[in-house]
């Protein structure tokens, strides 16, 4: 089956799932973020060995405020259910209510990592640097490699909504949106488990 | 049909080749590639041995070995053996499971580009007078920023990083490929066991690569951006290193050698014109070998100081591992018991490989025993058996894949007289090379070292090791040999060249068309083209009326987007920024470029299916 | 069973037949090395099994079904059989929990902590690039590259780095624990009989890795006090003026005699006239020890690459304060 046969407008109930292209992105996707585990996993492993050796750095306890680290968390809670409102748009084949939630995701993203930019600016000034110790060096790594991927997500999908905004929302272009979703929860649940691991545990002790 | 006009443009040439999609091709670029790394691997592998010919010589400096043993190891691993395994997964793989191409043509592309570029990077490291020296496990505080200040490392940990993206996409592509497009009537269970092993694998390097991908990040940024992971003076831990790697590292071996378990299930069954005794067990065996594999890292770590609890429980956790692999080598036995056995030189290495392996197998054991360990560790008796499955079990296996698909992949049979040579040459002198330092690790030699002192009882068994080393070079140059030779040969080869073959891509020519299958098969049971044999039919029941192929188009993004990280890696190394922006950018932009702009492929019409098919 | 027992004395004969008295490790000369020894020897025995059985029937396959020439036979084929397959299961299972039970019994048994234990010698071993410290702390002494212990005691390492990973290994006593930067390991060791051991570092750990060889000495009781007091009594310096100042200000900026210099950075010289070694792999009875030490100080980046002491010429010895200190370490004997 090629991605042409729908082309003229009827789209499928899971327009995701109506090609081979389609079936084999989301599967492809699922096993992306299957590694993507393993590579969080192994950054909160070395994060665990490593947090409480804080040489002559802070430590979490005088670092750490945890209002505004929740601020940030409601946040991209929100922005993760955003995405499931745009995707079940999609299914319903409502181009725009689609690509408004899609923006408001991305807005939501954007504001989570203003919040975070300005938390490391204040932990530097703190004197919390990568270099100051193994401590610092794990959480900027972990925290940072998870701004990175938010980064990465609103690039896609900002871009992924200009796409739909020239193309229409097609088999070619629904997979896009449904993957970038997947994306965009695993994300979030990381940042779940950022949460806390690094800033709870961090503020217990 | 309107849809089907779009127009792509065909290249030919080079272009052709830094372009294309198409798995066979794609697969031929991994063998030139890896093969070459493999003559790379094997002449410093060779320098080696004659450094250590005689106690005290100095043919090569102490800096220079450190270089070449650390070039050798990581050469072989990541760009030799993994590439030649990469090469025949990509020739065969979607023929034995009935499909027109892998699930990710674009992405195969670029895991190719990124492995390629990254091997560059890594040996560039040679001209660039800043080698590698710290082993192939990089263990810090040796390979960190106090101890190794030049660019050595860097130039690993970067190669590595990219050559590993290529890795990970392609084990998420091959996973994608075996679960999504089998052909109608190919269920798991009637899955040939090399696609089974390429299936396993691919988990495996899903799940274990991206270890490696946060050990080399945290290493390179203690190099680069004074960062504290490993550094122990501020609260950094050197032990850290070792999990992180051996937890990538263990899989890996059986990234290893997985799929020369299923190349060497394939040919014994051919060759023997048997099934495969104990398919289900075999297909349990592989999945157990793959979990274990995820526990016992610390093996390699016995005399790190990890306690007796530890030790005790990797001990056991490893040893149970020999129960699988036995039931395989039996499997393996019983497959030959009452079977037809023709030796050709594909069943010679196949055969040759399975007593090798036992070898390797039970000094594995051997070392699982922790307190004897203590002994054998970072000795010779280590190098001696990891030699016997890498070399004895994965290059065996690889020899006898590229053997017996040669003419699958290439239309032409490989010489036998010649092919037989490479295997007698090449199996006495492994066992020439490697059997003996067993005994040199018992005696007391340690591994990894420059030379050694007379009086040692060191000497007559080093020379006997370089001189195995050499019969190995020269079964190397007879498979080069063999290949030149072959390539003068008519494209002759039959679509199932051995008369043997047993699954589906036995049923189409040699080589195969761009599109592979002309109507995709119907699979009635496990041996799917052997069960049609048997039954009298001369060909494969089509599941599909005939009809125009949809093929995708090629694309030179991958190659660009893997020399943008290529120009970044060097931008990371030497401090230049605006390149490593640059590069990167190059990459994304790339990126964006594919998301863009669709790739609606184009369509191989009916008349046009039979042109340049040699029948 | 019975074709069993001449198959594993021939074994443990092939063993034991090669190799040095004070280097192999199929001739084990403690307790420590004995003990895994034993285990080699049973893996051993077990694994030979296993490959006697697969090489019987892999022969035997290949020769017996073997395809004729022009035979076009298709044989029988089989799916599996069960009853074979439950059987090279269960037997790999049984063997492995032979293997399996003492595996564990000695690994407990030898992570056994005697740096508490009284009538234990205790060392601080700390491994340097390319050279070893040894440490008594019971007794304040500090020496290098060559171990001194008495017999008949548990001696307990502790041991550290203070560079790069290296591991600890006297393969004739008993396996190698590594020595780690940041955090100490334990092991004991045990040296029933006198004798020198050969000792190695097992770790790559840089250029000079291969040559970063050590001695262990065992000696009865008696002489280990005497050992023990001669190191402790004030240390012997050059009697000539010119001498002693050139190697008080050009030698023992980095290293140390006797009670001077606590905290050298470079191995500790007391006594060095009595050590089997210069730098550990130059052999003082193969050539005279003040050779051995002319040629060790002239330039030790030849005999050991990468070393990080300066050649002479870096610190301005003249020909003559050269000969003069290797003349003075040379005689710098302790007896014991």
């Amino acid at each position: 089956m090629s991605a042409h046969d729908h082309a003229d407008g009827h789209l499928p109930h899971e327009p995701e799932k109506a090609t081979l292209e389609g079936r084999n992105k989301v599967l492809g996707f699922w096993l992306f973020l299957g590694a993507e585990t393993v590579l969080f996993g192994t950054l909160f492993s070395a994060f665990l060995a490593l947090r409480h050796n804080t040489g002559d750095g802070p430590t979490s306890q005088e670092l750490f405020e945890l209002p505004m680290v929740f601020a940030a968390t409601m946040i991209l809670l929100f922005s993760s259910l955003m995405s499931v409102f745009a995707v079940q748009a999609m299914h319903k084949n409502k181009v725009k209510p689609m690509l408004g939630w899609l923006l408001v995701t991305i807005l939501l993203g954007l504001g989570f990592l203003g919040l975070e930019v300005y938390e490391f600016l204040n932990y530097i000034d703190e004197g919390h640097k990568m270099p100051t110790s193994a401590f610092s060096s794990s959480f900027y790594t972990l925290v940072g490699f998870h701004g990175a991927h938010v980064a990465f997500g609103i690039l896609w999908i900002g871009l992924l909504i200009l796409q739909v905004l020239k193309k229409g929302l097609t088999v070619v272009t629904a997979p896009k949106i449904y993957v970038s979703a997947i994306y965009w929860h695993f994300i979030d649940v990381v940042w779940v488990f950022i949460f806390t691991v690094v800033y709870l545990m961090g503020k217990v002790g | 049909m309107a849809a089907h006009a779009h127009k792509v443009k065909r290249y030919r040439g080079l272009m052709d080749w830094l372009t294309t999609v198409d798995h066979k091709k794609i697969g031929i670029l991994y063998l030139m590639a890896g093969g070459l790394f493999f003559l790379v691997g094997g002449l410093e592998a060779v320098m080696i041995r004659i450094q250590l010919i005689k106690p005290m010589n100095d043919f090569v400096g102490a800096d220079t070995f450190n270089e070449l043993i650390t070039m050798h190891g990581t050469t072989m691993i990541f760009l030799a053996a993994m590439p030649l395994l990469f090469a025949l997964m990509n020739a065969v793989i979607p023929l034995q499971i009935g499909a027109r191409d892998v699930a990710f043509p674009f992405l195969n592309s670029l895991g190719f580009w990124t492995f390629f570029f990254g091997g560059v990077l890594l040996n560039i490291s040679w001209f660039a007078g800043n080698v590698p020296d710290a082993g192939w496990t990089s263990y810090v505080p040796l390979a960190g920023p106090t101890y190794n200040s030049g660019h050595g490392v860097d130039y690993y940990v970067l190669g590595l990083q990219i050559a590993g993206i290529g890795t990970l996409l392609g084990g998420i592509n091959f996973m994608a490929t075996i679960i999504n497009m089998r052909a109608p009537g190919m269920s798991f269970m009637r899955m040939p066991m090399f696609t089974w092993t390429i299936f396993i694998t691919s988990a495996l390097i899903v799940f274990a690569f991206p270890v490696l991908t946060v050990g080399l990040v945290a290493l390179m940024f203690d190099r680069l951006f004074q960062a504290n992971f490993f550094e122990t003076a501020n609260g950094g831990s050197s032990v850290l290193w070792e999990h992180v790697f051996w937890v990538f590292g263990h899989p890996e071996v059986y990234i290893l050698i997985l799929p020369a378990f299923g190349i060497i299930s394939e040919v014994v069954s051919t060759f023997a014109r048997k099934r495969l005794f104990g398919y289900s067990s075999m297909v349990f065996a592989t999945v157990l070998i793959a979990f274990l594999g995820f526990m016992v890292w610390a093996h390699h770590m016995f005399t790190t100081g990890l306690g007796p609890v530890a030790n005790g429980l990797f001990s056991i956790a490893t040893m149970l591992i020999a129960v699988p692999t036995g039931v395989k080598i039996f499997n393996w036995l019983f497959t030959l018991w009452g079977g037809s056995i023709c030796f050709t030189a594909a069943s010679l290495f196949a055969i040759g490989f399975i007593p090798t392996f036992v070898m390797g197998g039970v000094t594995g054991v051997m070392l699982a025993v922790a307190p004897a360990d203590y002994q054998y560790h970072d000795s010779y008796f280590v190098v001696a058996h990891f030699h016997y499955v890498i070399v004895g079990g994965l290059v065996f296996g690889i020899f006898s894949g590229l053997h017996y698909w040669w003419p699958k992949m290439f239309g032409r049979m490989l010489n036998e007289g010649l092919g037989k040579l490479t295997f007698w040459t090449f199996f006495i002198g492994f066992h020439l090379t490697f059997f003996v330092q067993h005994f040199l690790g018992l005696l007391g030699m340690p591994r990894r070292v420059w030379t050694y002192l007379p009086n040692q009882d060191f000497d007559t068994m080093n020379l006997v090791s370089t001189i195995g080393a050499f019969l190995m070079g020269v079964g190397t140059i007879c498979f080069l040999i063999n290949v030149v030779v072959t390539s003068a040969k008519a494209r002759n080869a039959k679509a199932d060249a051995w008369e043997d073959g047993r699954s589906l891509e036995w049923t189409i020519p040699s080589p195969p068309p761009e599109y592979n299958f002309k109507q995709l098969p119907l699979v009635r049971g496990y041996d799917a083209w052997w069960k049609e044999k048997m039954e009298g039919k001369s060909a494969m029941t089509p599941a599909e009326p005939p009809g125009p192929i949809h093929m995708p188009s090629p694309s030179i993004l991958p190659f660009i987007m893997s020399v943008g990280l290529f120009i970044a890696g060097f931008g990371f190394m030497y401090d230049k920024l605006y390149l490593a922006i640059g590069g990167i950018a190059v990459t994304l932009i790339c990126m964006f470029f594919r998301s863009v702009f669709d790739d609606h492929g184009f369509h191989i019409e009916e008349d046009e299916q039979e042109k340049g098919v040699h029948a | 069973m019975k074709r069993l027992i001449p198959l594993l004395a021939g074994m443990a004969f092939l063993l034991s037949a090669c190799g040095r008295d004070d280097l192999s490790t199929l001739k084990p000369q403690g307790p420590v090395a004995e003990e895994q020894f034993n285990l080699m020897k049973l893996s051993i025995s077990i694994m030979t099994l296993v490959v006697v059985v697969v090489f019987a029937i892999c022969i035997y396959v290949l020769i017996r079904f073997r395809r004729r020439k022009g035979d076009n036979t298709i044989p029988k084929q089989v799916e599996g059989n069960h009853k074979l397959e439950i059987i090279w299961t269960v037997i790999p299972l049984i063997l492995l929990l032979i293997l399996g039970v003492p595996t564990i019994n000695t690994v407990f048994g030898l992570s056994k902590d005697y740096s508490k234990d009284k009538d234990a010698l205790q060392v601080k071993v700390t491994a340097h690039q390319y050279w070893w410290e040894f440490e008594y702390p019971e007794y304040g002494i500090v020496t290098a590259q060559e171990l001194v212990v008495p017999t008949g005691k548990k001696v307990s390492f502790e041991l550290a780095s203070a560079d790069v990973k290296h591991s600890f290994w006297i393969p004739s006593i008993g396996g190698k624990m590594d020595t780690n930067t940041g955090v100490t390991n334990r092991m004991y060791l045990e040296f029933p009989k006198e004798g020198i051991f050969r000792g190695k570092c097992a770790e790559l750990c840089g250029p000079s890795h291969s040559l970063m060889d050590f001695k262990a000495k065992a000696v009865d009781q008696a002489s280990f006090d005497r050992w023990v007091a001669a190191m402790k009594s004030p240390a012997v310096v050059p009697e000539d003026a010119k001498i002693k100042e050139a190697f008080e200000s050009k030698c023992l900026s980095c290293h140390a005699v006797g009670e001077t210099n606590s905290g050298a950075s470079a191995p500790n010289l007391t006594g060095v006239g009595s050590r089997e070694t210069i730098g550990g792999i130059l052999y003082n009875d193969e050539k005279p020890i003040e050779d051995n030490l002319k040629e060790w100080i002239t330039d030790p980046q030849s005999v050991k690459p990468g070393a990080t002491m300066p050649s002479a010429k870096d610190v301005g010895l003249t020909d003559e304060e050269l000969d003069g200190i290797s003349k003075y370490l040379a005689n710098y004997k302790i007896d014991y």
